[in-house]
């Protein structure tokens, strides 16, 4: 199971549709950062209205592929995180602090214009 | 107690199965999309401890009935090393694998009822309940 990675002029765009597994999950951060190398994207959004389930696993990696691009020089933003989702993360005792967020797709592209000046 | 799944745990793919036999069976009990979120982030939890600490184990899930109330019972039970230090496992930001997983606080949190029954090299038992609001 891959997660397909778009590019949009500087951006990459990514939409998770599917049911995130751990190794879907790990293959994704590989192939995001290998896709920013690549296409020397400066922004990415992640979109996550699709996803219904976000434990504490998905959370680190998602967490984690953010300060992984950060180190590369892009910026990632996540999108579209359902009100179920981030009610269950916070009761969970996950606060993904530092990670930049954004209502949905357009708010997060939004958020990367400003953040880049471009 | 009329209706018992059960899904086995041993490999990672096994976390996703016990999630989504959770969810379904939430939904048909009748359970919003919140507390199925819950629900179903709780096994996911509940799954990952199996496969990291035990190996193996199961969980299982059962309607549930009480004067007014309905629920849904998920049980995770392991045949692995066991825990040494109920107390220690209870309390926010302890773990031993390194930050995976937010561990069983968050999963009593996110639950009703919660129960831990541990045995050093025989095995843990945990009892969850979540009442249909």
């Amino acid at each position: 199971m891959r997660i397909p990675i778009l590019k949009l002029h500087n951006y990459l765009l990514i939409s998770i549709q599917t049911e995130l597994d751990d190794q879907t999950a790990i293959q994704f951060q590989e192939d995001l950062l290998k896709e920013i190398h690549q296409t020397e994207a400066t922004g990415v959004v992640i979109d996550l209205t699709s996803v219904e389930v976000i434990d504490s696993f998905i959370a680190k990696v998602l967490g984690d592929v953010v300060l992984m691009s950060d180190l590369m020089g892009a910026k990632v933003v996540l999108t579209g995180i359902q009100p179920a989702v981030a009610m269950t993360l916070i009761e969970l005792g996950i606060h993904m602090q530092n990670v930049p967020t954004a209502l949905d797709l357009e708010q997060g592209l939004l958020k990367l214009h400003q953040e880049l000046g471009e | 107690m009329d209706s018992k799944s059960c899904v086995r745990i041993m490999k990672e793919w096994d976390i996703v199965a016990a999630r989504q036999m959770g969810r379904e069976i939430a939904k048909n009990l009748g359970f919003g999309t919140v507390d199925q979120a819950r629900i179903t982030t709780a096994i996911s939890e509940l799954a990952r401890n199996i496969y990291l600490y035990a190996e193996e184990g199961r969980i299982y899930f059962e309607a549930v009935e009480s004067l007014e109330l309905k629920g849904i019972r998920v049980t995770a039970e392991d045949t692995g090393p066991g825990i040494k230090d109920l107390s220690l496992v209870m309390e926010d930001g302890y773990s031993t694998s390194g930050g995976l997983g937010a561990g069983l606080p968050g999963v009593r949190r996110l639950m009703d009822e919660f129960d831990i029954e541990s045995e050093v090299g025989k095995g843990t038992k945990i009892v969850t309940v979540k009442w249909v609001r």
